[in-house]
């Protein structure tokens, strides 16, 4: 370090001459093998970060974060599910000893309960013990805490994936990507030529009638009859909007029976 | 040169104890997973950080195309995932990696819980660590409504309202989060704000406390 007695100092907030290292206990009571941070431990350190970073990017690739439609408050179809780390929280309010009467329960009390004993654990647990299997009330109490999040969590997700079923009775919701057996789009039917032509449709049911944004199409005329739709094609249902056909009526008839013929 | 230099500025602040701190502590054996394997519990801690460094990163590149207003921030957000180059790959680790803070600063926290870590004279920094926690399920929170999809408008109604449900403040807290009587566009101006602000800045000074304590304590002996 360099010599401090060549500097002056003036007032009070100056710098120390002397300062005390801020350098933390060592650990050389400990049994075994100690290492330095700087470098060895940062060595190995960086590898545990790059299997880290690469599991991650892996991920990132392979599952690009969604985006549903713009914002549309007007929508009463669409059924809210909050981020997943959220839904045990969510869940807990859907109990009805946790809800309308008794929601402070829900929202006060048991969360407040949790957080707050988790946030004063070092003062509740005063014990000198540090072995988990000694201290069998806290551990506990943390396992029991863990057991109700995890199973909170998986209720909400089996109850929406229930919920969006039911919205989509063929079960298109669960795997829009799949195309759902039935009869291949027969090619030489005139109305397999008018779908062809329908970019609009094709955005959210997919160019193959393989579903997308919205359900399968391919067994359709299992699910809906022909007025049916026709009816869904010219006013919308759910998120799909009303006019998205464009060609004559003769045109639309013969796409709504190909449609039709799908099962 | 560069030693001229380093003298020159070290003269009048005295800086070599700030990084010889970092540098001279030792790491004991019992939590270095070279020795053993176990003792890779031990880096969830530091996993957090490198997530949250990635998010923080990754979110500042995101503030490069985001536009928070409720005419474009959709628009904006389709955009820099479809069109701008690598958009995808930006967005997406801002997006999975807000999951993964949650999932390894769960995972490092059960650690200090299991291992007792907490007790004296380490109970201050569990407190700490516990607000990291809460800033963090804000900025998820307050993170999940800026796409401006229906994902993200309908699960932040849901919170709002819940939120209202609280005796006395409930309607305060409300009003405090939405700027007004509907979710609309003073909602997004604000979350927009205490995600990019408030929040951040409340991480960073809590995470600074964290580490300073834990470099004044040493991490907690074996077991």
């Amino acid at each position: 370090m360099a010599n401090h007695k060549n500097i002056e100092y003036v007032g009070d907030s100056r710098v120390p001459a002397k300062r005390v290292q801020n350098i933390s206990p060592s650990y050389a009571e400990f049994p075994g093998k100690n290492e330095p941070f700087w470098p060895n431990f940062l060595l190995k350190e960086w590898m545990v970060g790059a299997v880290a970073l690469t599991a991650f990017l892996i991920l990132t690739v392979s599952h690009p974060s969604p985006l549903t439609d713009k914002a549309d408050p007007t929508d009463t179809s669409f059924t809210p599910l909050p981020d997943w780390y959220f839904l045990f929280l969510y869940q807990l309010l859907k109990f009805p000893w946790a809800s309308g009467d008794w929601v402070l329960i829900g929202i006060i009390a048991i969360p407040g309960l949790a957080f707050g004993g988790l946030l004063l654990a070092p003062f509740l647990d005063r014990g000198p013990e540090r072995r988990a299997s000694k201290r069998p009330v806290a551990t506990s109490l943390m396992l029991i805490g863990i057991i109700s999040v995890v199973y909170l969590t998986w209720a909400a997700m089996d109850e929406h994936k229930a919920h969006e079923a039911a919205k989509h009775p063929q079960g298109e919701a669960a795997a829009p990507s799949q195309p759902q057996g039935g009869e291949q789009p027969a090619a030489d039917n005139p109305g397999a030529a008018i779908w062809q032509k329908q970019t609009n449709c094709q955005g959210c049911h997919g160019a193959e009638m393989q579903g997308g944004m919205g359900p399968a199409l391919t067994s359709i005329g299992g699910t809906l009859s022909a007025e049916e739709i026709k009816d869904v094609i010219q006013n919308g249902r759910g998120n799909m909007p009303p006019g998205m056909f464009t060609g004559s009526d003769a045109e639309l008839d013969q796409l709504v029976e190909y449609l039709a013929s799908l099962k | 040169m560069l030693k001229q230099v380093y003298d020159w500025v070290d003269e009048r602040l005295n800086i070599t104890p700030m990084w010889r701190d970092i540098a001279d502590h030792e790491v004991p054996e019992h939590v270095n997973p070279a020795h053993h394997f176990s003792a890779f519990v031990y880096c969830f801690g530091g996993l957090t950080f490198f997530i949250t460094v990635i998010q923080i990163l990754s979110g500042m590149f995101l503030t490069m195309y985001y536009v928070p207003d409720v005419i474009n921030a959709y628009e904006s957000v389709k955009y820099l995932q479809n069109e701008v180059a690598f958009g995808v790959i930006v967005r997406g680790m801002h997006h999975w990696g807000a999951s993964l803070v949650i999932v390894m600063m769960f995972l490092h926290t059960l650690r200090v819980f299991f291992t007792g870590a907490y007790k004296h004279p380490r109970e201050l920094n569990w407190v700490v660590g516990m607000l990291i926690f809460f800033v963090m399920l804000g900025l998820g929170f307050t993170g999940y409504l800026l796409p401006w999809d229906n994902t993200a408008y309908f699960a932040t109604k849901v919170g709002v309202e819940i939120a209202a449900t609280v005796p006395f403040i409930g309607t305060f807290i409300k009003h405090l989060l939405t700027g007004g009587e509907i979710l609309g566009a003073q909602t997004l101006a604000r979350f927009f704000a205490i995600h990019v602000f408030f929040l951040p800045g409340a991480l960073l000074g809590l995470l600074g406390v964290h580490f300073v304590v834990i470099r004044r304590q040493g991490i907690s002996g074996p077991l």
